[in-house]
């Protein structure tokens, strides 16, 4: 499958990575041999398999509604790049 | 004496009975990692001052007769992608730059209740992305028995540093063989448990359906010990199994009569080397001579577990990794003209090339248009590939294979070509994508002194039978050293 | 215009579910809170931690499906919608695209005397995202995830409203029934109730849907028929000009009466959804089922039967008050504490709802108890105290749910009944109104309201009025 500039360039902005030109020509590459080696599944007729997204056929494992949880906004916000009056800062997301 | 040239549990052994203080065993794990580390490069961090510090508080506990377990005062090390409250974590990115987590992996915690001292955390492929442990940000780490050799990865750091004798044990995870390879390319036993088995809570996720922490260590003895430990239930993970067939230590038992071992044909092609093969048969051989059945079958679907895996953890690590965007934590870059730039410009300079090759892998096959054609037809292979692991387990106790087509590679081989990499991972793989366990241990040595890995692969929480055929393997040969290593401790 | 249109509306109306901890972690879902304090590893996106899902939100979603006759997805799903966002810790959303929890649903709308049905295509359960705020003095925004990870349930509508009645009809519609479950309080200016309206014109007579667009940010009834009148209008207008409606999400600002596309090209609407890898499904048995129908409570097409059978009052007064939960439970504790079914309806017809309206306040927002409407209604029938100083008595209990024996007893508000003391009052103002007095005396009854008035003014209103009549008609 041959890959495209465009194609690239729209799956930068699903990922938010910006690629320099020749990672973009490395990318390219990359994922175009990529998808052609897994094109191999194709070989293999799955129409009347299902999905298997868990590999064990667990289910309903939910906590109880009751708060555990203390207010420990001092430690968590100590990572973060930036902060102002308790929030994490970030660029303006308003116009 | 040197001990660190003990296992876990015998080093255990001697602090219980005071032969050794917990603070004796610490210092000699220190001064090991401070006088060899310079040339294998396991660690990422080492906090020396903190392992003293819970040194003397196990030592109290012991004292007092609080602490019983095997593993009370024996230093470990951790892979870096296991969060621990108040250390930093890097998961060898340099996106995760300064990052210190207010809380600890489960597994780790599970760790410290047994009263293991924490010395560091080792080096891996950065988030988990490669087998070699030369994606770092913070440098390659190499093979204790040829330095010009990779350790293997994603957990090389943890596996080197156990065979360089700079820890007894360590913590790995494993998402597509990250602990039995490296295990086999540095010569030690590596433990990938059930999928559930080990709570991921505080693992930086790779692929999230695939990731478990297993353990590496010097023998079956130490893994089977430490996964009794670390493997509890844990209401904070939600795929998390409550069981109570955890008490792996009953399982070693030089036993293997009439144990069925299914030895799938469809393992030997041309891509794995012969004297690989011949161990193999070898070990096959010396467990039929100790009453084993074995049997050659096909297990089939071999060749897709590779496309399938990529599919699927690319897709799954898309999504992962993009919490990571210079907004809570990590890395934010310096300059950006706005939002959206700050996050390409902070990811983009964060993550490196592998990381970023499966990212856009990822995002790409999760995209409007290739989402069924991509993803929907992985897990519908993954799920074949549980069938046709299904259908063998009806007739075998274990599966009986390789862990990795070749010995360990020369550094700087590998990243060039991506998909030759990928195709290295043709016997671990599977095993993640349907959930088993998996254990690698040494079972020889090629033409140039480098170790061989045999893998064991096991029914669903099957652990015990796996342990089992191990310990019995194990006990025809003897641990061996790195060379090196084995010569400066003489 | 030359041609006539069709508006074409469907709604997609997110709720807050009234847990009391976020849908994956044990944080507390109080609203307020200094920024940041209700927050932890999982809703904050650190890496390593991991959600479990709040057995709670399952219960109130499926109670949701039930009583919008749905069909519930006893084995559903989560997954991933990925999109970048500061208000999104992780980057992506945990939501259910694939296997949402209830699909096929129906409710009966009544707009100008004309019933019909809006059809429920799903409600799906996700996660709210957290709050931004803009700082201007370092012109930056600032997050605050104490929302990040309340439960929600998204209730998406077929286009099957024609107007903004029958939007608002069907928003109080579900408003009501959620009320009734106690699944939220449905505040739509505290956003625990937003709507988004997709919203496409065609011409009237065809079958084929126009393009549609999707109006965000709606936070009252008000701004929802505005916004629907204006986007309608712009589609038309549009279209009579030869251009064409472009499929967009648009963000309505009410003080300007004005919305705009919220279009960037990092923007590109893929959101890569997929099964969550750190949830396991959902089985809902139909043991479990069946215990959740159990439970529902009794909705207002039972309550309206009910009222009319047990209580005897008036049609009217049946549908104002089932039409709040709040009313309605406050009418029904009343009377279990004793008091007069049609009295209780007084009480809150005539002076709850002209208190309500002097505060603009909604039902929802009354704070008074029962229990203190009882007292008051026990005291004017034992004539304790008069109709008017009742009036007054109940504005306190409105305001401050004061305890009205406790309050008539310190202001010395009860009626006078000493014959004595009352004798003596009528006679000096007898004395003093001599015209009056002879008024009545020859016949001229009205006179007798003067008198009546000085009597309860002499005694500072704390008589009863109808003794008061009765004792100057006894003098004169």
């Amino acid at each position: 499958m041959t890959i495209t500039d465009e194609t690239i360039d729209y799956v930068g902005i699903l990922a938010k990575l910006e690629l320099s030109e020749e990672e973009k020509q490395q990318a390219k590459k990359d994922m175009s041999e990529m998808l052609d080696y897994v094109s191999k599944l194709n070989e293999l007729d799955t129409e009347h398999v299902e999905a298997m997204s868990h590999a064990f056929p667990y289910n309903n494992v939910f906590r109880e509604d009751v708060v555990t949880n203390q207010n420990d906004r001092e430690n968590l916000l100590k990572n973060a790049p930036e902060q102002k009056d308790g929030c994490y800062k970030v660029p303006k997301t308003f116009d | 004496m040197d001990l660190m040239s003990l296992t876990a549990v015998e080093l255990g052994k001697k602090i219980h009975a005071g032969e050794v203080s917990v603070k004796e065993a610490v210092q000699a794990c220190l001064s090991h990692i401070e006088t060899y580390d310079k040339e294998y490069n396991c660690f990422v961090s080492v906090d020396t001052e903190r392992a003293y510090q819970q040194a003397e508080e196990i030592q109290k506990k012991m004292d007092a007769g609080k602490l019983t377990g095997p593993l009370a005062g024996v230093p470990v090390a951790v892979k870096d992608n296991m969060c621990m409250a108040g250390s930093l974590t890097t998961c060898s990115s340099k996106i995760l730059s300064g990052f210190v987590p207010t809380y600890t992996s489960d597994a780790v915690l599970k760790l410290q209740e047994a009263g293991a001292v924490i010395v560091g955390k080792t080096n891996m492929d950065e988030f988990a992305m490669g087998s070699t442990t030369e994606t770092s940000y913070y440098g390659e780490t190499k093979n204790p028995w040829d330095t010009t050799r990779v350790p293997g990865g994603s957990s090389g750091g943890s596996a080197a540093a156990v065979a360089a004798e700079e820890v007894p044990y360590a913590l790995g995870s494993d998402t597509g063989g990250s602990i039995r390879q490296p295990a086999a390319f540095c010569g030690v036993t590596g433990i990938k448990p059930t999928y559930g088995r080990v709570s991921r809570y505080g693992l930086i996720a790779y692929g999230s359906s695939l990731d478990q922490i297993g353990p590496l260590a010097k023998d079956v003895t130490d893994c089977a010990t430490v996964l009794e430990i670390i493997s509890q239930y844990d209401p904070k993970d939600s795929t998390s199994v409550n069981r109570n067939d955890n008490h792996f230590t009953e399982a070693l038992t030089d036993n293997v009569k009439g144990m069925h071992i299914g030895l799938p044909r469809d393992y030997f092609t041309d891509g794995l080397e012969p004297e690989i093969w011949d161990a193999v048969y070898h070990a096959a051989k010396v467990l039929e001579e100790k009453g084993a059945v074995i049997e050659e079958f096909d297990l089939g679907m071999v060749e897709y577990a590779i496309p399938a895996y990529y599919i699927i953890a690319s897709a799954e690590a898309s999504s992962n990794l993009e919490r990571f965007d210079g907004v809570k934590y990590g890395y934010r870059t310096k300059e950006y003209t706005d939002l959206h730039n700050m996050y390409k410009k902070s990811r983009s300079e964060g993550f490196g090339a592998e990381v970023k090759r499966r990212i856009m892998l990822g995002s790409f096959v999760l995209s409007s248009g290739y989402y069924d054609a991509y993803y929907v037809k992985a897990l519908k292979v993954k799920a074949m590939i549980k069938q046709a692991y299904d259908r063998a387990f009806e007739k075998y106790d274990v599966i009986l294979g390789p862990v990795a087509p070749t010995t360990a590679l020369k550094l700087g081989e590998s990243l060039s070509d991506p998909i030759k990499m990928y195709l290295g991972d043709v016997y671990t793989v599977p095993v993640n994508l349907a959930g088993l366990p998996g254990i690698s241990l040494p079972g020889g040595y090629d033409q140039s002194g480098m170790p061989i890995g045999i893998q064991f692969v096991g029914n669903a929480f099957e652990e015990k039978k796996i342990i089992q055929a191990a310990y019995a393997l194990e006990q025809t040969g003897s641990y061996h050293r790195p060379k090196k290593v084995a010569e400066r401790r003489l | 215009m030359s041609k006539t249109y069709e508006t074409v509306i469907g709604l997609e109306v997110h709720v807050e579910l009234a847990t009391k901890t976020k849908i994956f972690c044990g944080c507390s879902t109080e609203f307020g809170g200094e920024p940041n304090t209700h927050t932890c590893p999982v809703c904050t996106g650190m890496p390593g931690s991991l959600p479990v899902l709040n057995k709670a939100v399952v219960e109130k979603a499926v109670a949701v499906g039930l009583a919008t006759n749905c069909t519930i997805t006893q084995n559903c799903k989560f997954d991933r919608k990925n999109y970048f966002y500061p208000d999104n810790p992780q980057n992506y959303q945990i939501s259910q695209l694939y296997y949402p929890i209830c699909r096929d649903g129906k409710v009966e709308i009544e707009t100008d005397g004309k019933k019909k049905f809006v059809r429920i295509h799903e409600i799906h359960m996700e996660e709210d995202a957290g709050k931004l705020v803009h700082d201007p003095y370092t012109d930056s925004s600032l997050v605050d995830f104490n929302r990040s990870g309340v439960p929600l349930i998204e209730i998406v509508s077929e286009p099957d409203m024609r107007s903004a009645e029958e939007v608002i009809a069907y928003l109080e519609k579900l408003r009501l029934i959620i009320q009734y479950l106690g699944t939220s309080d449905c505040k739509l200016n505290e956003g625990s109730m937003r709507a988004d309206v997709n919203l496409s014109v065609r011409e009237a007579g065809t079958e084929e849907f126009g393009t549609r667009t999707e109006t965000k940010n709606l936070n009252s009834f008000k701004a929802i028929a505005r916004a629907i009148e204006h986007e309608r209008e712009r589609q038309i207008d549009l279209l009579e000009s030869g251009e064409p409606v472009i499929q967009e999400t648009r963000r309505w600002d009410d003080n300007q009466e004005y919305s705009y596309a919220m279009r960037s090209k990092e923007d590109a609407q893929d959101y890569r959804y997929f099964p969550d890898p750190d949830l396991v499904p959902v089985h809902i048995t139909d043991e479990w089922l069946e215990e959740i129908r159990n439970a529902q409570p009794e909705f207002r097409d039972e309550k309206k039967l009910r009222y009319k059978e047990e209580y005897q009052i008036p049609d009217y007064d049946i549908d104002i008050l089932t039409n709040s939960k709040k009313l309605a439970d406050l009418f029904e504790a009343t009377i279990a504490l004793g008091a007069q079914p049609k009295k209780v309806s007084n009480w809150l017809m005539v002076e709850t709802m002209r208190l309500m309206k002097e505060h603009s306040m909604d039902p929802e927002d009354l704070t008074f108890s029962a229990k203190n409407l009882a007292g008051l209604i026990r005291l004017t029938d034992d004539k304790v105290i008069n109709s008017s100083v009742a009036k007054e008595v109940f504005e306190k209990i409105f305001t401050d749910d004061i305890d009205p024996e406790a309050y008539v007893k310190e202001h010395g508000l009860a009626t006078v009944n000493d014959e004595d003391t009352l004798k003596k009052v009528v006679e000096e103002v007898i004395a003093k109104n001599p015209k009056a007095a002879d008024d009545v005396r020859s016949g001229k009854d009205k006179a007798i309201g003067a008198l009546v008035g000085q009597t309860m003014k002499a005694m500072h209103g704390k008589a009863d009025p109808s003794a008061v009549n009765q004792m100057i008609r006894k003098l004169l």
